[in-house]
C-alpha cells in the first residue's frame, strides 16, 4: 500500500493555496469599465498612440472584414471580431472590446488550466480502456498508476461542468455564441443555434461526463473486485465494459472537443479536430503516467516496473507526439494550402497575434520529443524520459492556450499571474487528487490473467 | 592456411542457447551459429555488439531531408520562382507546408532504401551469391554450431559438446576462411 507523505500533501496544498491567491488576484486586476482600460493602456504603452492612425491593420475573421484602426501590431488592441460586428474607428467602441478581452482573460486561463488536466485524467482513462480491450501484456503493473490519474476525471470533471455553465449561460463572456445580443445579428450563429446553445450544451455536457464517470466507477471497481476472488470474472467484465466504453468514448470525445474548445471560434469549423484534441490529449496523459510512474518507482514502491515498461511509455509518447504533429499539419496545411477565406482567419489570427506560442509549441510537441525520445537507450534514461515530458506537457499546455485565447482575448493574451496562477491551482489539486487516489488500492493488481507477464516484462 | 572446425548440430533452440553459453564458460571461440529462424537473445549469449544500423539509417534520413530541402529551394524558389496558383515563392519558408510532404516522404525513402542496402553490403547478401550453408537441415529443423577447433584437444572439445546435448558432432576441414 501506498501512503500519501505528508510532504506531498504538504507540497500540493501549497501549489493550491498559491494558485488561488493568483486566480483571485487574476480576477481582481481585470478592469470594470473603459475608464479603467484606458488608464491601463496609457500606463503600459505610454505614446506609442502617436503612431495610431498610420498602422492600418486589416483582419478579416470569422467570414467579415472589419476594418480597425490600430498601434502597432505587437501591442494591437483589437480583437478580430470576437462579437461578428463591423468595430468602428471610435475610441469607445475599441475600448470596449478591449474591456471583454481582458475581462475574458481570468476567465480563459482558468479554463485552459482546468481542461488541460482535466483531458490528462481523460486520455489516462482511454488509455486503460484501450491497454484492457488490447489485453496488453506489458501494462497491468502499471494499471493502479492510471486508475490513481483518472481518479482526477470526476473533481476535474465537475469543475469543468460549472465552468461549463458559466460560460454556456453568459455570466461570462467566454462563449461568443451564448451572447443572444451578438447572436441576434449574426446569422451564422443563428444558424448553429440548434446546437451550440447553453441548454444543449449542458445536456451534451452531463451526458459525456456521465459516460465516463460511469467506466470509471465499474472499471476501477471491478479492478479492486479482482484481486479478491479466484477467476477471471471481473477481468471479462472489464474488457467488455471498455470496449464498449472505447466505442462512446471516440464519439463523446469528438462531440466534446466542437463544443468545450471548437466553439470558442464558432465561424469556424474543422473536421479533424476531434482527433487533433485527442493526441494531444493521449500524448498528456501518457506522458503523465510515465512521470507518476517513475517517481513512485524512485520512492520505492513500483517493485515489478522496470525499465522496459518506461520504454514502452516513452515509445508511446513518441509515436503520439508525431500522431498530433502529423494531425496538427494535417490541418494547417489543408487550411494554408486552400486559403478559403472563411477558414484561414483562424490560422491568421494565431500566426499575427500569437507566433511565437503557435510555433514554439510545434518545437516542444514535435521536434523536442522526437530527438530525445528516438534513441532506444533514451527511452530508459528515466531523467530523459521526465525531461522530455515536461516539455512535452508544457507545449500542450501552449497548444490549449492558442486553441483558446485567440477566440476569447484576441491579441489582449500574456501569460501572467492569471495564467500561471490557475495553471498551479489545478496542478497542485491534481496532485493532491492522484496520489491521495493512489493510497485507497495496493499498487500492483492480482489475479489479472496477464499481470505475471506484466512482471516479467523485458523488451 | 588450413584450420578445423567443430559442427554441433543441435535440433532445439534452448539446448543450443545453453549450448553457447558452456562453449563460451569454457573459453572456446565460437565462429558461426546457423538457425533456421532468429532464436531470441542468442546475440547477446554470443556476445556480438549491437548493430548500429539504426544510427546508418537516421544519417541517411538526414541526408534525404537535405536532399529535398535544397532540390525543391533551388527548383521552386531560386530557379524558377513562379507564381503558382498565387502560391508565395518568395523564400522557403514562405512556401514550406507546400514542400513538406515531400520532404517527409524523401526522407523516408532515403531512410529506408539506404539502409537496406547497407544491410545487404554488410551481410554480403546478393543475387546470384553463393549460399554459405555448412549443412542443409539449419534451413529447416536443426541448429547448427560451428567451434574453432584451433590447437585445442580435439577429445575435450567433443566431449563438452557432446555434454551440452549435441546430436551430431563432426570434424571438418576448413580451407576458405569466410
Amino acid at each position: 500500500m501506498y501512503t500519501l507523505p505528508s510532504k506531498l500533501k504538504l507540497f500540493a496544498i501549497i501549489f493550491m493555496v498559491v494558485g488561488a491567491i493568483g486566480i483571485v488576484t487574476g480576477f481582481l486586476t481585470a478592469p470594470g469599465s473603459t475608464a479603467e482600460v484606458k488608464e491601463m493602456m496609457a500606463d503600459h504603452h505610454g505614446d506609442d498612440h502617436a503612431s495610431e492612425a498610420s498602422h492600418a491593420v486589416t483582419i478579416d475573421s470569422h467570414g467579415e472584414s472589419h476594418n480597425e484602426t490600430t498601434v502597432d501590431a505587437s501591442h494591437a488592441m483589437e480583437q478580430a471580431g470576437e462579437h461578428g460586428e463591423n468595430a468602428h474607428d471610435s475610441e469607445e467602441a475599441h475600448l470596449e472590446h478591449t474591456l471583454h478581452q481582458m475581462q475574458n482573460r481570468p476567465w480563459s486561463a482558468l479554463y485552459i488550466a482546468c481542461f488541460f488536466f482535466f483531458m490528462i485524467a481523460l486520455g489516462a482513462l482511454a488509455f486503460y480502456a484501450i491497454n484492457y480491450a488490447a489485453q496488453a501484456g506489458w501494462s497491468p503493473v502499471l494499471f493502479r498508476v492510471m486508475e490513481g490519474i483518472t481518479a482526477y476525471l470526476v473533481p476535474g470533471g465537475i469543475i469543468m461542468f460549472v465552468l461549463l455553465g458559466l460560460s454556456g449561460f453568459h455570466i461570462n463572456h467566454l462563449f461568443v455564441w451564448a451572447d443572444p445580443e451578438v447572436v441576434a445579428h449574426d446569422k451564422l450563429l443563428q444558424g448553429k443555434a440548434g446546437w451550440l446553445n447553453g441548454t444543449a450544451l449542458m445536456i451534451r455536457a452531463a451526458i459525456f461526463l456521465g459516460g465516463w464517470f460511469l467506466y470509471r466507477h465499474f472499471a476501477v471497481k471491478f479492478s479492486r473486485e479482482s484481486d479478491n476472488e479466484d477467476g477471471n470474472t471481473s477481468f471479462k467484465k472489464t474488457f467488455r465494459i471498455s470496449a464498449a466504453f472505447l466505442v462512446f468514448f471516440i464519439y463523446t470525445e469528438s462531440m466534446m472537443s466542437w463544443d468545450w474548445l471548437m466553439s470558442f471560434d464558432p465561424h469556424w469549423f474543422s473536421t479533424l479536430y476531434g482527433w487533433y484534441v485527442f493526441a494531444g490529449m493521449m500524448v498528456c496523459a501518457i506522458t503523465t503516467i510515465a512521470m507518476v510512474a517513475i517517481y513512485l518507482k524512485s520512492q520505492g514502491y513500483l517493485e515489478f516496473v522496470n525499465d522496459s515498461h518506461i520504454h514502452d511509455l516513452g515509445k508511446y509518447m513518441f509515436g503520439f507526439s508525431i500522431f498530433w504533429t502529423y494531425l496538427w499539419f494535417s490541418q494547417f496545411m489543408l487550411i494554408w494550402y486552400a486559403n478559403i477565406p472563411e477558414e484561414v482567419t483562424y490560422f491568421v489570427t494565431r500566426i499575427e497575434d500569437y507566433k511565437l506560442p503557435f510555433f514554439g509549441m510545434l518545437a516542444m510537441n514535435f521536434i523536442f520529443p522526437v530527438l530525445l525520445l528516438m534513441n532506444s537507450d533514451y527511452k530508459r534514461v528515466n531523467w530523459f524520459v521526465v525531461l522530455t515530458g515536461i516539455v512535452v506537457l508544457a507545449g500542450h499546455y501552449i497548444n490549449l492556450f492558442v486553441l483558446v485565447m485567440p477566440g476569447t482575448v484576441g491579441t489582449s493574451w500574456y501569460i501572467g499571474i492569471p495564467e500561471l496562477g490557475a495553471l498551479c491551482f489545478f496542478f497542485g489539486l491534481f496532485v493532491f487528487v492522484v496520489f491521495t487516489a493512489l493510497t485507497k488500492a495496493p499498487l500492483l493488481v492480482k489475479n489479472n490473467p496477464f499481470v505475471k507477464e506484466s512482471k516479467n516484462y523485458h523488451y | 592456411m588450413a584450420s578445423k572446425v567443430i559442427h554441433a548440430i543441435y535440433n532445439d533452440d534452448d539446448i543450443l542457447m545453453h549450448a553457447v553459453k558452456d562453449v563460451r564458460a569454457a573459453n572456446y571461440h565460437i565462429e558461426e551459429v546457423y538457425t533456421p529462424f532468429p532464436v531470441h537473445g542468442l546475440d547477446k549469449v554470443m556476445g556480438l555488439e549491437p548493430t548500429r544500423i539504426a544510427i546508418t539509417s537516421f544519417m541517411y534520413g538526414l541526408v534525404g531531408l537535405a536532399v529535398a530541402i535544397i532540390m525543391m529551394n533551388f527548383i521552386m524558389i531560386e530557379d524558377w520562382p513562379q507564381n503558382i496558383g498565387g502560391k508565395p515563392s518568395f523564400s522557403y519558408i514562405a512556401n514550406m507546408p507546400a514542400f513538406v510532404p515531400i520532404m517527409f516522404e524523401l526522407t523516408v525513402f532515403f531512410a529506408a532504401h539506404l539502409m537496406v542496402i547497407t544491410f545487404y553490403m554488410r551481410s554480403k547478401l546478393w543475387p546470384f551469391k553463393k549460399a554459405e550453408n555448412p549443412d542443409v537441415r539449419t534451413t529447416d529443423d536443426h541448429f547448427l554450431m560451428a567451434v574453432d577447433a584451433g590447437n585445442h584437444d580435439i577429445e575435450k572439445l567433443t566431449q563438452l559438446l557432446h555434454n551440452t546435448g549435441a546430436i551430431e558432432i563432426s570434424l571438418i576441414d576448413n580451407d576458405e576462411d569466410h
